[in-house]
């Protein structure tokens, strides 16, 4: 009885976030709804909803999902190498190499994408270089490619991180048990490391996809207009057009997205980011 | 041999790839030119104008006010309500932990555009609806640190000490505080960077006139850059620098890490 009221006292101590949690979390969840669901005039309709029949609309899910696919796709294949080298470093200074490989993260996200609109754009960096050396220019800014390049830039660190966290985590005595067994070389690798590393790879997956398939500032920065991605298509809903029900309707089939690609890889990942501290 | 030195080949190339971009930033910053491919000669200009910007200077404020005051607040009710939470019934703490994870789970664009209808039907955008919005999604990560911390304490050494007649105040200073320490500052910290980082929720829920250095960054650069932007990214890059390194491998990383 004592112990039960204790308990309960204790269980006040989370009222104040209660009152949070239910105005600022759950309030504007049922104000999305509200707007998805309703005109203008405030009448119920499924209009905002279907639009993202639109072609217009369904281009810029398609280029979202095909960006950050790719995003996805360059971002694993260039991590998993690195973190297998970085876990074979057995120097004294590991640590700080890793280190080098995530500070970038902590670099602001919007001076990310300046630095990459000086390297890529037309008089920039990159091709001033090429022209010294007489080679053709690049063209790619303002085209998906620069989108996607600046993606990769900007989320290769989360899944650097999630994949080098499990890989360190795999016990040396496994994989020496394994070759002391007869095991070869690419026995282990897909018999142990992968397996063993595959929570990581998919917290990576997704701490990578889904930003890549809602943003918005990138392609708005790097694509000049012409690289429509359906964040871009739902903020220009909101701020130009002052279409708030559309807007609304199209973040509601975002929303769903989102949930079925998390759903679709699984919620077994890791907590990747709590790993830097 | 080979090996090895594909290893290091590979190392040097992704290391290229991560910092030329921010190489690139540091060396413009310096340079004494209009255009941003000549080398003009050696100049402190740049960063003379950005310290004399008002609206830099004052975006530069108004994210640190935003980012230690949000994370401060976030600590202290998601201290409060990971609490509450750990005392809870299963079935209410599953419930409270999946509402937790909305903001997580949710884009970014949809976080702040939800909390813009909201707060457009009720007052006007300002600084205080940003410090709401940027509380909001911190408070998730502060709850995430602390729980598994709690989930390890000892709770009868509490539970004792309430029945030796200590007042809860003392007991959970002297008891509960120290093992949750390290899941505090750890949530605090992530709670402060995440809001040092924000864009899409600041640039939706903020209103007119006010600007972070995110959203400011982002106008700028739709206008085309000011050389003043260079000097400002490398300030941060090296303010970075330093608090990382120092979190990582100052006094206080060592310390944990010999607890552990």
């Amino acid at each position: 009885m004592h112990t039960q009221l204790r308990s309960l006292r204790r269980q006040l101590l989370a009222g104040p976030y209660l009152l949070w949690m239910a105005g600022f979390i759950l309030l504007p969840v049922v104000m999305i709804f509200y707007y998805a669901f309703t005109t203008t005039s405030g009448h119920f309709t499924l209009l905002n909803i279907s639009s993202i029949f639109a072609s217009i609309h369904l281009k810029s899910l398609f280029l979202s999902l095909k960006l950050a696919l790719a995003c996805t796709a360059v971002c694993l294949v260039l991590s998993y190498p690195l973190a297998m080298v970085l876990n074979h470093m057995k120097t004294k200074n590991q640590g700080f190499i890793v280190f080098i490989f995530i500070l970038p993260m902590w670099m602001n996200f919007m001076l990310r994408i300046l630095a990459w609109k000086l390297l890529l754009s037309n008089n920039g960096v990159i091709n001033t270089l090429l022209e010294t050396l007489g080679l053709p220019g690049l063209d790619v800014l303002n085209t998906p490619s620069a989108v996607v390049f600046c993606m990769v830039y900007d989320f290769l660190p989360f899944m650097i991180l999630p994949i080098y966290n499990a890989m360190s985590r795999i016990q040396p005595d496994i994989i020496e048990a394994a070759g002391d067994l007869g095991a070869g070389e690419l026995t282990i690798f897909f018999k142990i490391i992968v397996p063993l590393t595959m929570p990581g790879v998919i917290s990576g997956i997704t701490m990578v996809f889904v930003p890549a398939l809602t943003s918005f500032a990138i392609s708005d920065l790097l694509g000049g207009g012409k690289v429509l991605l359906i964040g871009n298509v739902i903020e220009q809903a909101f701020m130009q057009e002052y279409n708030w029900n559309l807007g609304s309707g199209l973040s509601l089939v975002l929303m769903v997205f989102v949930i079925a690609s998390m759903a679709l890889v699984g919620s077994k990942g890791e907590e990747g980011g709590a790993g830097v501290w | 041999m080979v090996k090895k030195s594909a290893e290091r080949i590979y190392l040097s190339l992704i290391f290229l790839f991560l910092y030329l971009p921010i190489v690139v930033l540091i060396v413009l910053s310096f340079n004494d030119s209009k255009t941003k491919v000549q080398w003009g000669g050696f100049t402190l200009k740049w960063y003379r104008n950005l310290f004399s910007s008002s609206s830099i200077m004052e975006a530069f404020w108004t994210t640190i006010f935003l980012a230690l005051a949000s994370a401060l607040l976030a600590t202290l009710l998601g201290t409060l309500a990971a609490l509450g939470i750990d005392a809870m019934k299963k079935r209410n703490q599953a419930i409270m932990i999946g509402a937790t994870n909305i903001p997580l789970l949710n884009a970014d664009i949809v976080t702040g555009l939800s909390l813009m209808l909201l707060f457009v039907r009720f007052t006007r955008l300002g600084m205080g609806t940003v410090l709401i919005a940027h509380i909001t999604f911190n408070i998730p990560y502060v709850i995430l640190n602390i729980l598994p911390k709690l989930k390890q304490s000892n709770r009868t050494t509490y539970e004792a000490a309430l029945d030796l007649g200590a007042t809860p105040l003392y007991a959970f200073f002297k008891i509960i505080w120290p093992q949750i320490r390290p899941g505090v500052f750890s949530g605090f910290l992530m709670a402060m960077t995440m809001s040092l980082d924000d864009f899409s929720v600041t640039y939706f829920t903020k209103g007119a006139g006010i600007n972070t250095l995110s959203t400011m960054i982002y106008t700028e650069m739709r206008k085309g850059i000011r050389p003043e932007m260079y000097a400002l990214s490398t300030i941060l890059f090296l303010l970075a620098l330093i608090l990382l390194l120092f979190m990582n491998f100052g006094p206080s990383a060592r310390k944990g890490k010999e607890e552990r």
